[in-house]
């Protein structure tokens, strides 16, 4: 996983209440078996029109917000379905950080293991970074995960708040995989004590059991 | 005396390994389902790592979300689809997954199987990448959806990193009246607490409502918990769960049965037990619901009109509407009965089990598909479909006009051919009414499974209990 430490980009504002993964990746594009490339079909219905050629209308398509680095987003960011294709498809495209006044419990689970960092914040201050946002050229922030910050383009510094050991590993770029097999004696330690407890559910799934 | 613990903290408790963080721990999974969409950058993940799958026991597969439901002795037609069926094919044998193959009677999608194997349990922790895991909940297991990374780390050392969820109580009291189904309940539910309202929580589904409910019927409402933004759902086991699990195949057997019920009994929330938040709702108010919107909360009892977004206060959800209204080309104050459908889609994880497909029929029976309309019924499982065939379900279906097909996702996402075309108008038993999500521009009406042969013969949303 790419490690984030701190990031300057263009923020483009995206104000649409629960902003679905069906609209942030269509489910007719989930038949590829890669996990990159995948930027070409974000938001694909409102980012293009039936003829496959641009709406000029939609945000991204808009200069300087073609660049954007940062979404700003309202409640219940990335509902729906559990395709990790969405922050695929986000980080390909270039975005690296979304704000927004709450996520949906899976979406904001898979940004971390992709080093997206999704911040969530109060409603006015969303309020006040929306507006940030629309200033084209200079929608410009910063964010610094080791000092939990947003600066705004004004210079003024939000605070916001992240669990330590998330932050830890995309401080560090750390595979949760490997971390978690350094436990390999405590988890085969729980196995012994659930097989006690519950025999019937070793062996379930194999057909001889 | 300890505090008193709810059913979700009972199970939460005794699936936590270590903690990992300051609110974050690492918990151990009992069963993990697996499909095609989601895993093959899994796979390719611990291939590159050179890891193994450390418990293919525990670990089932089948694909659902792409296979064709026509005739599947030819294969599947469309290449990319079969890349993917092709990818789990190749992984499950190299990783020694058990499989389900697509020409088994076993096969269907993965939320009907769990249960209807008698794979999901009591008392479990099941994870699957894909958000209607929450269906398994209606074991009275703590059953939820991740994505394809929490897979990989699932398949490498059979746990995950989670925060614990907070607890909410949804209690139904009261009897159900004639023509409302479980998704009616579901359906008001979200309607009440909203898209967002379960986020952070695991949902308990409690009072006397889900204790009269089948297993079918709690597994429908479970299905939809993530559609009011929850983690999970769960029911508490009793007995009208140990014996809908009694004699399934991979469910425990002889002595080994006897102590699985014995803990199991031990599960449901301590009377006491305290909730961070909770919904109460009277069965006698639900009416059968229809979705007008593009979002699971933009619901309505068939008997009202499509709302008017100037009644509207908040400028953003306002502005929702109004897009939601322009996308499903529906006039604000439209009464919802006068709107007519091209396309009923009866089938999907929420309402493709074998009660559902007979609430359909009995609407179906003796009557016609109205003219312009194409309604396919698409069974949730090989063994569904069997069972259905048995009591003579396709008959009346198929005498009435509607396509009688093969188990998968089917036209619930747009992932195979049944796709809809021209962004058709649909009255459908599935789970989510967002833009796209059942073809290009189609605009879906999310209903229980008679409502939908109910839209079937009239050719318009209709009031079931119209029908009789
Ligand atoms: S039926 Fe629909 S919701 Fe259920 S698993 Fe398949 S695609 Fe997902």
């Amino acid at each position: 996983m790419e490690k984030f430490t701190e990031l300057t980009g263009v923020a483009a504002p995206l104000p649409i209440i629960n902003l679905d993964t069906d609209k942030i990746f269509p489910a007719v594009f989930l038949k590829t078996i890669k996990r990159t490339g995948l930027a070409q079909w974000l938001f694909q219905e409102i980012r293009f029109r039936p003829d496959g050629s641009e709406n000029p209308d939609f945000v991204l398509n808009q200069l300087p917000y073609r660049n954007a680095k940062i979404l700003i987003g309202a409640d219940n960011f990335g509902c729906g379905s559990s395709r990790e294709h969405a922050p695929w498809a986000l980080l390909d495209f270039g975005i690296r950080c979304v704000i927004a006044p709450s996520f949906a419990d899976i979406f904001y689970n898979n940004c971390f293991k992709n080093g997206l960092l999704p911040i969530a914040l109060p409603k006015e201050i969303i309020e006040e970074l929306m507006e940030d946002a629309r200033k084209g050229a200079n929608a410009v922030m910063t964010i610094d995960l080791e000092s939990q910050t947003v600066t705004r383009p004004d210079g003024a510094q939000i605070h916001f708040e992240i669990d330590p050991f998330r932050k830890h590993c995309l401080l560090n770029g750390l595979d949760d995989i490997g971390l978690t097999e350094q436990k390999g004696a405590e988890i085969a330690a729980y196995e012994q004590r659930a097989r006690a407890v519950r025999p019937w559910q070793f062996g379930m799934t194999q057909p001889s059991a | 005396m300890p505090a008193p613990r709810t059913l979700f903290d009972k199970i939460w408790e005794s699936h936590v390994i270590a903690p990992q963080s300051e609110g974050t721990y690492l918990i151990y999974i009992d069963l993990h389902l697996i499909h095609e969409v989601t895993t093959p950058q899994a796979f390719e993940g611990l291939k590159l790592a050179g890891r193994k799958v450390r418990r293919p026991d525990a670990t089932l597969a089948v694909a659902d979300h792409n296979v064709p439901t026509s005739d599947r002795s030819r294969g599947i037609d469309d290449p990319e689809s079969r890349l993917q069926v092709d990818t789990l094919e190749r992984n499950v044998k190299e990783f020694g997954v058990p499989y389900f193959p697509i020409d088994s009677i076993n096969q269907g999608i993965v939320h009907i199987i769990g249960p209807e194997q008698g794979l999901s349990q009591p008392g479990m922790t099941i994870v699957c990448g894909d958000s209607h895991t929450a269906t398994h909940g209606a074991m009275g297991a703590l059953a939820f959806g991740i994505g394809t990374s929490e897979v990989e780390h699932v398949l490498a050392t059979q746990t995950l990193i989670q925060a614990p969820a907070k607890n909410m109580l949804i209690n139904v009291n009261g009897n159900l009246g004639a023509g409302v189904s479980p998704k009616d309940v579901i359906l008001a539910i979200i309607g009440k607490i909203g898209t967002a309202g379960g986020t952070g929580h695991v949902f308990e589904y409690a009072g006397s409502t889900f204790r009269d409910m089948s297993m079918e019927g709690r597994m429908t409402v479970c299905n939809m918990s993530i559609e009011a933004g929850a983690r999970a759902g769960l029911v508490a086991p009793d007995e009208t769960t140990f014996t809908y699990l009694k004699g399934r195949p991979y469910a425990p057997k002889g002595a080994a049965w006897e102590q699985a019920v014995a803990y199991w009994r031990t599960l449901p929330s301590d009377p006491g037990a305290k909730y961070d938040k909770e919904a109460h709702l009277d069965a006698s108010d639900i009416a059968p619901h229809v979705s007008w919107g593009t979002s699971p909360q933009d619901v309505a009892p068939i008997t009202g009109r499509v709302p008017d977004p100037t009644q509207v206060d908040d400028p953003l959800k306002r502005a929702a509407m109004q897009r939601s209204l322009e996308y499903m080309a529906l006039k604000p104050n439209t009464l919802l009965v006068d709107v007519p459908v091209e396309r009923v889609f009866i089938g999907s994880c929420t309402n493709s089990r074998i009660e559902d497909l007979r609430a359909a029929a009995t609407i179906a029976k003796g009557r016609r598909v109205a003219p312009g309309v194409r309604a396919l019924v698409v069974p949730g499982s090989g063994l569904v479909k069997y069972q259905a065939e048995e009591e003579g379900l396709d008959r009346i279906f198929l005498e009435a006009g509607f396509e009688w097909r093969e188990p998968g996702c089917s036209n619930c996402m747009s992932m195979n051919n049944d796709r809809a075309v021209n962004g058709e108008r649909i009255a459908s038993t599935s789970n989510r009414n967002f833009e796209g999500r059942q073809g290009p521009g189609a605009k879906t009406h999310l209903m229980g499974p008679a409502m939908a042969a109910a839209a079937a013969v009239t050719g318009h949303l209709a009031d079931v209990r119209q029908l009789g």
